[in-house]
């Protein structure tokens, strides 16, 4: 049995005025080193019950444990310094440089400011930023992708155990969304946060969880496991409702470009001539060679035809407009594939340079894998 | 302003376009130009007008500058006396603990505007005795509810997820509202303490009426006398005076505002 860090005992929430409890005996126990997703519809408490653990809603009944010590009734301030917090919205400080925006909980602990220097430098790039660039920039200046970044790096100043996080990549566009989730799960795998994660989507609750929690009306557990177990198991009619239709693609998301064999494609690294890629699209016996940049990054698809209508080789062909990450779900990779202009999706390593191709076929091999497991599951059941 | 050297708008949807551009700058540029135009006018009237030896007296230097420190000195400690009294009270009363309070303050600050200035003049001298210290705390009492009601609506309207993700990460309640909350307010508190200056120097000029100086007495007595050359040149400095306080509010609105707002 792994270490429960956060532990709620009966926790419960009745606001003021009112006589439903919007939480009511919430027990629930959060692992160390773990992506706990909590996920429901709007409504459900979900949110209430992440505030409930750091203590931005006092509870009205229960106790909540943190490493073990009974933190139902310690100075809240104290307590959250030691948990990170952030929110859909961000609440990045306007009036504050990114770098004093970070430096936020390492000040309030009293850190040295060498030590806050170098962590604030640290943490900007761990995040995916340039400290030279942003460190005095302030947060208008940044784009919503940069600013979340920004709100993730500020949660994590003084190294806290545990994440809180409340749909943390909800006001993103769906690209933006797509690298911040692989980014972060590659944070992750370097850094075993403890993480409780607040969503509607069960997509991304998929994706990113090691385990769910789905929550109905008054943060009822309607059930709480891996996603594989409740995408096989959906335990009540709630839970299947929610997983919605689909159930078998859902399992796509349960899946990473990095696990699946990946296809190999010709590729043509640039600086290359058009005689060069003609002769590559011979000997590949193929229709498209990728070609790349110079650093390996994949730029163009490009076929014979494309090759009589135009000489320059950076307008002939379609560009490779999406690419997929390894930490992408094949559910990711599918939505990219019908984005591609060739139908074959691009996998690139995290620093961008090619590392293979996900192809239709094996998708729909991988399809007929899961619906042939679920149609032996359910005439095992009937 | 040319559009060619203006700096890249900001990534948010903060960009001014042509109109806002210029109401940005009009502070800036209108005020010191009535200034100019009314000086220039009040100087030429001085130069060029016959000036009998009354009009002389009524606008000598030893007459005309104790009346314009007066009058300074009543514009400043009036307002610095709103400050003192008004920031604190709009922070009081967007606590949410004393909410109840915000209803009673604001119609005292309401009732303090809508007396008639020279009733409320007269009034305070019958309570307190005439000079220029009833005068200050009567203009106080006048301009508490802009910079009241500029603190309200300027804590009002900081962002709640900025605080939310503040006190998320530990901030406490007093830190949250000392290092967030007041500095995002700043421009619209400086906004209200402008308009509360504006106005005490506009009521500073009736301070003459209970004893307390300023440059109503010139205006006054070039009533009295009928001399119209020294009431244009004293009504004259006052409304100078008043643009380049305006100004200089428009400048420290424009400079105190934090940066990255």
């Amino acid at each position: 049995m792994p270490e429960a860090l956060i532990k709620l005992e009966k926790v419960s929430k009745t606001y003021p005025g009112t006589q439903i409890p919007a939480v009511a005996e919430l027990d629930l126990e959060i692992y160390k080193g773990e992506i706990l997703v909590l996920v429901g519809p709007s409504g459900c408490g979900k949110s209430t019950t992440l505030r409930l653990i750091n203590r931005m809603i006092e509870p009205t009944g229960g106790r909540i444990y943190f490493e073990g010590e009974d933190v139902t009734d310690v100075n809240p301030d104290q307590l959250r310094r030691k948990i990170g917090y952030v929110i859909q919205q961000i609440g990045l400080f306007p009036h504050r440089t990114i770098a004093e925006n970070i430096a936020t909980v390492p000040q309030l602990l009293g850190w040295d400011k060498a030590a806050i220097d170098a962590r604030v430098d640290e943490l900007i790039e761990t995040v995916g930023l340039d400290p030279k660039i942003h460190r005095d920039r302030y947060p208008k200046e940044l784009s919503g992708g940069q600013a979340q970044r920004v709100g993730v790096a500020r949660a994590m100043g003084a190294d806290p155990d545990v994440l809180l996080m409340d749909e943390p990549f909800g006001a993103v566009d769906p690209i933006t969304r797509d690298r911040l989730q692989n980014e972060f799960l590659r944070l992750q795998q370097e850094l075993h946060k403890t993480i409780v994660f607040v969503t509607h989507d069960i997509d991304e609750a998929i994706k990113m969880g090691d385990r769910i929690a789905i929550l109905q009306e008054q943060s009822v557990i309607a059930q709480h496991d891996t996603p594989e177990r409740i995408l096989a198991h959906p335990k009540t009619k709630f839970v299947e409702d929610f997983l919605g239709s689909g159930a078998t693609l859902k399992g796509l998301n349960l899946m990473r470009a990095g696990e699946v064999e990946l296809d190999d494609v010709t590729t043509i690294q640039a600086p290359t001539s058009r005689d060069a890629v003609l002769k590559a699209i011979e000997s590949s016996g193929g229709q498209w060679v990728l070609m790349l940049d110079e650093k390996g990054i994949p730029k163009r698809w490009l076929d014979r035809r494309s090759l009589d209508t135009t000489d320059s080789l950076d307008q002939a062909g379609k560009a490779v407009q999406v690419t997929v990450e390894p930490e992408d779900t094949l559910r990711d990779a599918l939505e990219k594939m019908l984005q591609s202009a060739v139908g074959t999706a691009c996998c690139v390593n995290p620093d961008g340079s090619y590392r293979g191709v996900v192809r239709v076929e094996t998708l729909v091999a991988l399809i007929d894998q899961l619906q042939t497991a679920e149609r032996d599951r359910q005439a095992a059941m009937s | 302003m040319t559009a060619g050297i203006a700096p890249p708008p900001p990534a948010t949807e903060e960009g001014l376009g042509f109109v806002g551009a210029v109401r940005d700058k009009i502070d800036l540029i209108v005020t010191p130009t009535f200034f100019v135009i009314l000086a220039a006018a009040v100087g030429a009237v001085w130069t060029y007008s016959d000036i009998d030896s009354t009009t002389a007296r009524i606008l000598s230097w030893d007459n005309l500058l104790p009346n314009i420190t007066d009058h300074l000195v009543m514009t400043f400690w009036s307002t610095v006396l709103v400050v003192a009294f008004a920031i604190p009270l709009g922070i009081f009363i967007t606590r949410p603990r004393f909410k109840g309070f915000a209803g009673p303050i604001l119609t005292f600050a309401n009732s303090g505007q809508a007396i008639p200035a020279f009733g409320l003049l007269v009034i305070f001298a019958g309570a307190f005795g005439r000079g220029q210290q009833t005068a200050i705390f009567a203009f106080t009492v006048f301009a508490l509810l802009p910079v009241l009601r500029n603190t309200m609506v300027g804590l009002q309207q900081v962002d709640q997820s900025v605080i939310e993700a503040g006190r998320g990460m530990g901030l406490s309640k007093r830190q949250a509202l000392i290092g967030i909350e007041l500095p995002l307010a700043v421009p619209v508190i400086l906004a209200g303490v402008r308009t509360a200056l504006v106005i005490n120097v506009g009521m500073a000029t009736l301070a003459f009426l209970i004893g307390g100086g300023g440059l109503g007495e010139p205006i006054y007595a070039g009533l009295q006398l009928n001399r119209p050359t020294a009431v244009f040149i004293s009504g004259g400095m006052v409304a100078a005076l008043a643009l380049l306080i305006d100004f200089i509010a428009a400048l420290a609105e424009r400079y105190l505002k934090p940066k990255g707002i």
